[in-house]
């Protein structure tokens, strides 16, 4: 065989077992392949659609917020998917957090400002098991980076429960079926049906609107810096790929007396 | 190319005549005689030393914002990437840097063994690079630790039990590693330590590597020595403008991840933070490791009275020794594989092995996957042990070229006496 010929089979090979080792991936997590979801924030000029992250926003606040927190995001990030910052404060001061002390050394509690953290729905992690079947629900901050499948795995566990589970499966007690579940069963019951939910927009709140929006909230909520990210990256890569050809007009005019 | 050039500018004269360092970069950089056909594949030494240094600025740049504690280090990370000016960048460029790091190695090595750069009298350069590697390893695997996430935590456990294989002294080593009795703050403290040391020591290593280079100069395509002038050209303008294009195109692949799928490499798991209560369903090292990773695993059985474990470790590390004997067990004199026919096919053959280890880590170790990996681990042994010295004497080597401008450019410039192409 030719050397070519010889590495391109090498190479055609090696390519082979990389993706093997990515469909392992899959397999060991027992999970049926999420469906593909078409959304605001995909691709390289990918953002955030503003009006389904803020329908999103009030699905986490009207729904899951009773027992899931997001320490990592803090109210005033929310401008970045278009509140106001007076919209911000108002929606802080709805929030009670505990602060140390007053003059006499007295803990208190004070509403939340744009600076705090989200609040979260429990005081500690063992009331958020008591109050859910031993179930601790996950924080929500980086829900969309921390599974296998982001964005469209969340959308599809959101969508995938079934209520009676096919023949053959007997479910645990205080369990819920659920397609794309690793597994199947699932603690957290069906969070979202159509109508849960009012939007202030009007749009019509159904079950797959709401889990389209909820996502586009978490993915934001799990990279706010991802627009930024996107936009620099489209004006270094052009500016790289101009300056890299130059560069190669300049090798080849320099090699030329070698060659 | 000579010790005390003059120079025009009378600053740098003076300095020069003090410290030569002028004169130095000038012999070392510009007028640097280099082989005149050296391929693509010889863009990938600068290429490395280059990801180093932004290795470490990004690194240095994290630093500032990072802090070493079980109880803030992944919420400090994340404050990098949500709060703290252009963080996300430089996490990001961090943290596929490393990955892009040892692509760029892993093919600078391939290289070497291709065109048998390892060879006299250039053993001492390849043993170097054995240690770069060795450090780079440690280096990677303690800073993939410090963000704190679960495959972080669980990396850390089941790397460092590693040390319990040995007989004896092996758990109390496992214990002064980690500082206590599991990892805990003080494993992530003193990873923290060396994560910011090492990198110095891979600097201090390139140092000797580049200085045991310019000895002897590079290898090339052909293999064989340069004959005269006529096969050299200064390292300036040629190859820097060859390495510079070489640059740009890798730096558009590279911030390609960085800026467009930034997680690409990266364990999702990792994104949840450390919890010594859960184990994860699947532990997996980084990609880079999974060749060893399988070695180590490879290994199922006792052996007479030697537990598995700890034949699975001492193979692991004995897959990376093995190379620093490879000058000795290749003893065939001619370097390139253009004119070994049959060492080409089992270049090609360790490399697809190679590949097929990755796959057999990546893989959980059930099913066909244990037997592969078992292969494969036996054949990644037998290249270096049996292959190659037997090669050496079965082999009958094509007819070397006369010198490389007649192989490759007769009508070309060279270098003339006074250090410039012409």
């Amino acid at each position: 065989m030719k050397p070519v010929t010889c590495a391109l089979a090498a190479l055609a090979l090696s390519l082979s077992l990389a993706a093997s080792v990515w469909g392992g991936r899959a397999e060991a997590a027992e999970a049926v392949a999420p469906p593909e979801v078409d959304w605001s924030f995909s691709g390289i000029f990918g953002t955030f659609n503003r009006a389904s992250a803020q329908r999103g926003l009030e699905v986490y606040k009207q729904v899951c917020s009773s027992c899931h927190g997001m320490d990592l995001v803090s109210y005033r990030a929310l401008t970045g998917i278009g509140l106001s910052p007076e919209q911000v404060d108002a929606l802080a001061a709805t929030h009670e957090v505990n602060a140390c002390c007053t003059d006499a050394g007295e803990p208190f509690t004070r509403p939340a400002k744009a600076a705090d953290r989200f609040v979260s729905p429990f005081p500690n992690p063992q009331a958020a098991r008591t109050a859910n079947n031993g179930a601790l629900p996950p924080d929500l901050s980086l829900i969309e980076k921390a599974r296998e499948g982001g964005a469209d795995y969340i959308h599809a566990v959101l969508t995938g429960y079934e209520e009676t589970p096919p023949a053959g499966v007997t479910l645990m007690p205080g369990m819920y079926y659920n397609k794309y579940f690793p597994g199947h069963q699932i603690g957290m019951p069906p969070p979202l049906s159509d109508g849960i939910v009012t939007y202030s927009d009007g749009t019509e709140a159904t079950l797959d609107q709401q889990a389209t929006d909820v996502v586009t909230f978490l993915t934001w909520a799990a990279e706010p810096t991802m627009e930024a990210r996107k936009e620099t990256g489209v004006k270094v890569l052009l500016f790289l790929i101009v300056l890299t050809a130059f560069l190669y007009a300049l090798k080849r005019k320099i090699w030329s007396d070698v060659h | 190319m000579e010790a005390n050039k003059t120079w025009k500018n009378p600053i740098v004269a003076w300095i020069d005549n003090r410290l030569p360092i002028f004169s130095m970069m000038n012999a070392d950089l510009v007028d640097y005689p280099t082989p005149k056909n050296l391929n693509y594949w010889w863009n990938f030494g600068s290429l490395a030393g280059i990801m180093l240094v932004i290795m470490i600025l990004t690194g240095i740049f994290l630093a500032m914002h990072y802090t070493a504690h079980v109880g803030y280090a992944f919420e400090s990370v994340e404050r990098i990437m949500r709060d703290v000016n252009y963080g996300w960048l430089m996490r990001y460029m961090h943290m596929n840097g490393a990955s892009m790091f040892f692509i760029v190695v892993y093919i600078h090595i391939f290289r070497g063994l291709y065109y048998g750069s390892y060879k006299p009298p250039r053993e001492l350069l390849w043993i170097l690079g054995v240690f770069i590697l060795l450090a780079m390893m440690a280096t990677a695997f303690m800073g993939y630790v410090l963000p704190w996430g679960q495959m972080s935590f669980w990396g850390a456990t089941v790397i460092t039990n590693l040390f319990s294989a040995i007989p004896l002294v092996g758990q109390s080593i496992v214990t002064w590693l980690w500082g206590g009795f599991a990892v805990d703050n003080p494993t992530l403290n003193r990873f923290y330590a060396f994560h910011y040391l090492l990198p110095f020591i891979i600097f201090a290593l390139v140092f000797l590597h580049l200085w045991a280079l310019h000895v002897h100069k590079s290898n090339n395509p052909l293999g064989i020595d340069v004959k005269g002038p006529q096969d050299m050209i200064p390292f300036t303008p040629y190859y820097t403008i060859k390495d510079a294009f070489g640059l740009g195109v890798f730096l558009i692949v590279y911030l390609g991840f960085v800026f467009f799928a930034p997680n690409f490499f990266g364990e999702p798991d990792n994104y949840i933070k450390a919890n010594p209560m859960v184990t994860p369903p699947h532990i997996v090292p980084e990609w880079y490791f999974l060749p060893f990773y399988a070695i180590l695993r490879a290994i199922t059985f006792d052996i007479w009275f030697i537990p598995a474990k700890l034949i699975g470790v001492t193979m692991m590390f004995g897959s990376i020794i093995v190379l620093l004997f490879l000058p000795w067990l290749d003893r065939s004199p001619v370097r390139s594989a253009r004119f070994r026919p049959l060492y080409r096919q089992f270049f090609w053959l360790f490399l697809v092995d190679c590949f097929v280890l990755g796959a057999a880590g990546g893989h959980p170790p059930e099913g066909h996957w244990i037997w592969i990996g078992q292969v494969a681990t036996a054949y990644y042994f037998a290249h270096f042990l049996i292959i190659l010295p037997l090669l050496s004497y079965l082999e009958k080597p094509r007819q070397l070229p006369s010198s490389i401008s007649a192989a490759v450019t007769p009508g070309g410039v060279g270098i003339s006496a006074k250090g410039v192409a012409e």
